[in-house]
């Protein structure tokens, strides 16, 4: 297929699938094993420019979209989706200072995120506040000096490792989601602890932990966009993450295919390698149409989602749906097509499936963004 | 510190297929890359920039294709490159080349540092890097796996040697030959690969240098490659099965017959 990239495109795809190759794949299965936080390799992706894709170019950055994100993105996971959404994650947690941020927060820490100097962190859920946002329940409370943070953020990807944190909190509990804002708040502020680290099932290398505020005081002046506005925020920028997470999907399940393949091509059974069993060339197949359909899709709600369109909501729902139940089921069949040895720890193809399984659930479970397509199918009706 | 990295584009296996009727290396279907000990020495040519100050300028000698290398070089942390490509530098051997290289280095003035790979990994001869030290009248360390200090015209480093360390203070300009240990080379960076894809190679001649024609090239060489070949393994091997007595004196009798026994 071709995908009509720019040479520009093109060299970071190329870069990134480099990078993946010569520092993220001699040490996967240590880091999923370990559950250790790949910080030499984000040094690497630093060192590389991979940081400066998403920053504009005013703040040292490469001015780079959701489409140029989603290239590195799908290239490192295609490796390691672990490693790849620890970088994702630093996009997630800086969109939206770099869309509604103020010129003196942004002069302040976008350099940095650009440099790879600091990671980047959003956090939204609590433990009431799923696919529910509106349950937050973390408080900002106007002070003398600034906002006072109380409360505790749940499951935050790079939590702990992150300097710079984008939350979520709710300077007017009267007006419910209409009461929410966001925040930059940085690691070492006072009253700003972590909690527990959680233990998962994929994604092992990444962290996740919770967030703890205890009366943490921080300036006013680092509250991102107008108060009343964090949960409108917060929706725009998952819309705008979503093909990214649907591009962690897409290279999950391209590494899955390959490393099917490799091993069909090599297993011998009754005399011959097992990819000459018409059976096992359908399952093939139809692996290979689902990634390369997933990529479709990805990089046309990227596109769209770069185009400045307002409207990105359903096709970037569809984007993560598709290329997550993708992942899901590509690293299923390469699990069966790899028998015994896929089920082992010494092959990549069961972390492969394990890791795939979080890209159905978060960002917006699979469940909740066709509620949303549906919705939108909905409003097209009511139009016409 | 002015620095000189000096480079070689080698194809990129070490298992190089000869071809038997002509003695010539295949090399259709093999990509070129950097020589990989080069590659060791362009990062610690960037890494002493980064710390010092100052340029450093990559060098190749080697037909026009070598300038895809050179720009792989920018995009590695290199300022400059330049290629020396003239076809009157073909067929030389470490010494021509080293003349070359040292007219080179001469046309830029005033360098501190010229920096080389251990080895190529074709030629493997590992002499072209001292003899341009000879020719240049610098100092000359090999084996180096470690810079431990410059300051004042003067640098110490740490050498490989087989059965151990040897720490060397020498003056400057000097000329090294690094080792694998000496550091990890870096990932091309994005700016650079986008500056490196932009960037003008110069390309100078043996007139561009100023060198006698008599002393590059094949003219210049004082060795000849006289053939090529990959070693016939015709030697046969035979099992000896049964045994351990049997096995024993089953052999016993096979090197006696051999009158080795």
């Amino acid at each position: 297929m071709q995908y009509f990239l720019t040479d520009e495109q093109k060299t970071i795809k190329e870069l990134a699938r480099k990078l993946a190759e010569e520092r993220i794949l001699p040490v996967r299965a240590h880091l999923d094993e370990a559950e250790e936080f790949p910080w030499p390799i984000i040094k690497d992706m630093a060192d590389s420019d991979l940081f400066r894709v998403f920053v504009p170019a005013e703040y040292e950055g490469l001015g780079g979209g959701c489409l140029e994100l989603s290239l590195v993105v799908e290239e490192l996971s295609r490796v390691c989706s672990g490693v790849a959404i620890s970088y994702a994650a630093t996009a997630l947690g800086s969109y939206t200072l770099m869309d509604f941020g103020s010129e003196e927060l942004k002069r302040k820490f976008l350099p940095d995120i650009a440099a790879g100097k600091k990671l980047c962190a959003f956090a939204l859920t609590e433990s009431t506040a799923g696919s529910d946002a509106s349950g937050i329940r973390t408080t900002a409370e106007k002070v003398e000096g600034g906002y006072l943070l109380n409360g505790t953020k749940q499951f935050i990807t790079n939590g702990g490792e992150a300097e710079l944190y984008t939350i979520i909190a709710l300077t007017d509990k009267s007006k419910g989601p209409r009461g929410a804002s966001a925040f930059m708040v940085e690691k070492g502020t006072p009253g700003f602890t972590f909690g527990k680290k959680e233990k998962k099932m994929g994604i092992r290398a990444s962290a996740t932990c919770e967030l703890v505020f205890q009366n943490c005081l921080i300036p006013e002046g680092n509250i991102i966009g107008r108060p009343g506005m964090g949960f409108i925020m917060a929706m725009k920028l998952l819309d705008k993450s979503r093909p990214g997470v649907g591009a962690q999907a897409l290279g999950i399940a391209q590494g899955a295919l390959e490393a099917a393949y490799e091993y069909t091509s090599q297993r011998i059974q009754f005399g011959q390698a097992i990819i000459n069993q018409p059976v096992v060339q359908s399952m093939l197949a139809d692996m290979s149409i689902q990634v390369e359909a997933a990529r479709a899709l990805i990089y046309a709600a990227a596109r769209y989602a770069d185009s400045g369109a307002k409207d990105i909501t359903e096709s970037s729902a569809a984007a993560k749906v598709f290329a997550s139940d993708v992942a899901m089921r590509v690293t299923t069949d390469a699990v069966q097509l790899c028998g015994g040895a896929g089920y082992m720890k010494d092959y990549p193809l069961e972390k492969m499936m394990r890791d795939a399984k979080i890209t159905q659930i978060y960002e917006g479970s699979n469940q909740v963004l066709r509620s949303a397509v549906a919705a939108e199918l909905r409003k097209r009706k009511a139009k016409s | 510190m002015n620095i000189v990295v000096c480079l070689k584009q080698v194809p990129g296996t070490t298992e190089v297929k000869i071809n038997p009727e002509t003695n010539t290396l295949i090399r259709q279907g093999i990509k070129n890359i950097i020589n990989p000990f080069d590659s060791y020495a362009l990062e610690e040519g960037v890494r002493l920039k980064e710390k010092f100050g100052g340029k450093v300028t990559a060098i190749s000698m080697g037909p026009a294709q070598a300038v895809d290398m050179l720009k792989e070089t920018i995009s590695l942390g290199a300022d400059e490159a330049v290629l020396l490509s003239d076809r009157a530098f073909a067929g030389a051997d470490t010494w021509a080349t080293a003349y070359t290289l040292a007219g080179a280095v001469r046309k830029m003035g005033q360098i501190d540092l010229i920096i080389c790979g251990r080895q190529s990994t074709d030629g493997d001869t590992a002499q072209v890097g001292p003899e341009m030290a000879e020719m240049l009248g610098a100092a000359f360390t090999a084996y180096v796996c470690q810079i431990e200090e410059i300051s004042a015209g003067q640098m110490r480093v740490k050498r490989m040697m087989d059965e151990g360390y040897e720490i060397i203070q020498s003056t400057l300009p000097a000329v090294i030959t690094v080792t694998k240990e000496i550091n990890i080379p870096r990932l091309p960076s994005l700016r650079g690969v986008m500056k490196s894809k932009s960037a003008k190679i110069p390309i100078w001649t043996l007139q561009d240098m100023g060198l006698d024609p008599k002393k590059v090239g094949l003219n210049g060489s004082f060795t000849r490659v006289v053939k090529i070949f990959t070693p016939q393994h015709d030697k046969k091997a035979e099992m000896i099965h049964g045994e351990p007595e049997i096995q024993v004196t089953c052999l016993l009798g096979k090197l006696r017959e051999g009158g080795l026994a």
